[in-house]
């Protein structure tokens, strides 16, 4: 446990998810919360979870993302809100 | 209707951080999960000696709440079903909403291809060694599941779709998530037949005669391949049908 280490991977945390939620390009949007998913498994990963951190770069940031991108090529890229 | 859902955010959030408040200090060590009545303390000191499975994760999820791990795998099986039947259900299977999309013209590049030839079957290992070893290290059933369903999905992706759906076509994909379950449940209700309790992994020691502690791992690995087999088949019948409308032809 470093806690620098956690206030900077937290802050990287946030601004990810704010970003990938004002994002009106949804492929843009959906690689930056693979990012989120790929910091959130190193928080769990530095605080000693391993299991979960393996199962979150695993899911969220590795086939989620796939999934969430197939779907953008699928409907549309823009979002309207 | 924006406006609506800004109010309802901030009273829900509001609410949150209000009772957060009523959480003990972090890692206060007389808050009621770390004290030492309760269960946490029993699984950390009696785990390994019950079980004899290093990982007490492992040991927690597929064994202390193995009831729960597998309706969590039932969900996943649902969420699968869910999709395929929402995608057909929209318009008509030959002509999708929003026009057409081109079936792959060009062939697929012989520079990916091969690449994906060496790295899949270092994946696919890979993931079954997360399968096996998922009670002495890190990972299990979901993790290596996801993993090998990733590798069919690099090969749908470099190859396009119908190639990997000769591979592993849907309708036995879904057979081979159904067979996840049903190993699973029946390992549970064999446990029954053995006359124990569902997912008792005890009574099923004179299968494997090795002591009752060791019926405890092999019961979390069988358990294990079941999830595993659950997770593979679903993470890719969920990509096929995404990329694809629900078709199953062209795709990404």
């Amino acid at each position: 446990m470093i806690w620098q280490f956690d206030i900077i991977i937290l802050l990287f945390l946030v601004v990810t998810a704010l970003i990938s939620l004002r994002l009106k390009d949804l492929l843009g949007a959906s690689i930056v919360f693979g990012i989120y998913s790929f910091l959130i498994c190193l928080l769990w990963a530095e605080m000693g979870a391993v299991d979960v951190a393996f199962t979150e770069a695993a899911v969220g940031a590795g086939v989620s993302t796939v999934i969430m991108i197939a779907t953008v090529y699928n409907t549309k890229r823009r979002s309207k809100d | 209707m924006k406006l609506l859902g800004l109010v309802a955010v901030i009273i829900t959030g509001s609410l949150l951080l209000y009772a957060s408040g009523d959480f003990p200090a972090w890692g206060d060590a007389n808050s009621p999960a770390n004290s030492n009545q309760q269960v946490s303390v029993r699984y950390i000191q009696d785990s390994y000696a019950k079980t004899k499975t290093p990982n007490e994760v492992t040991a927690v999820l597929a064994d202390y709440r193995g009831f729960d791990t597998m309706f969590e795998t039932v969900v996943i099986f649902v969420a699968g079903i869910a999709i395929i039947a929402i995608l057909s259900f929209l318009g008509e299977p030959n002509k999708p909403r929003g026009g057409d999309i081109e079936e792959h013209p060009e062939t697929p590049d012989l520079i990916i291809v091969q690449t994906c030839k060496l790295v899949i079957p270092i994946i696919q290992l890979f993931a079954l060694y997360v399968v096996a070893h998922g009670h002495y290290s890190p990972g299990g059933g979901f993790q290596g599941g996801v993993m090998f369903g990733a590798s069919l999905i690099l090969w749908a992706l470099a190859c396009g779709l119908p190639a990997a759906l000769k591979r592993l076509s849907e309708p036995r994909a879904l057979v081979l998530s159904a067979i996840g379950i049903i190993i699973y449940a029946g390992w549970g209700f064999l446990c029954m037949l053995l006359g124990g309790n569902f997912l008792e992994y005890a009574f099923t020691d004179p299968l494997l005669p090795e002591g009752v502690e060791k019926a405890h791992s092999h019961g979390m690995l069988i358990v294990e391949i079941g999830v595993a087999f659950t997770v593979t088949a679903i993470m890719f019948v969920i990509y096929a049908n995404l990329s694809s409308r629900g078709r199953l032809k062209g795709g990404l």
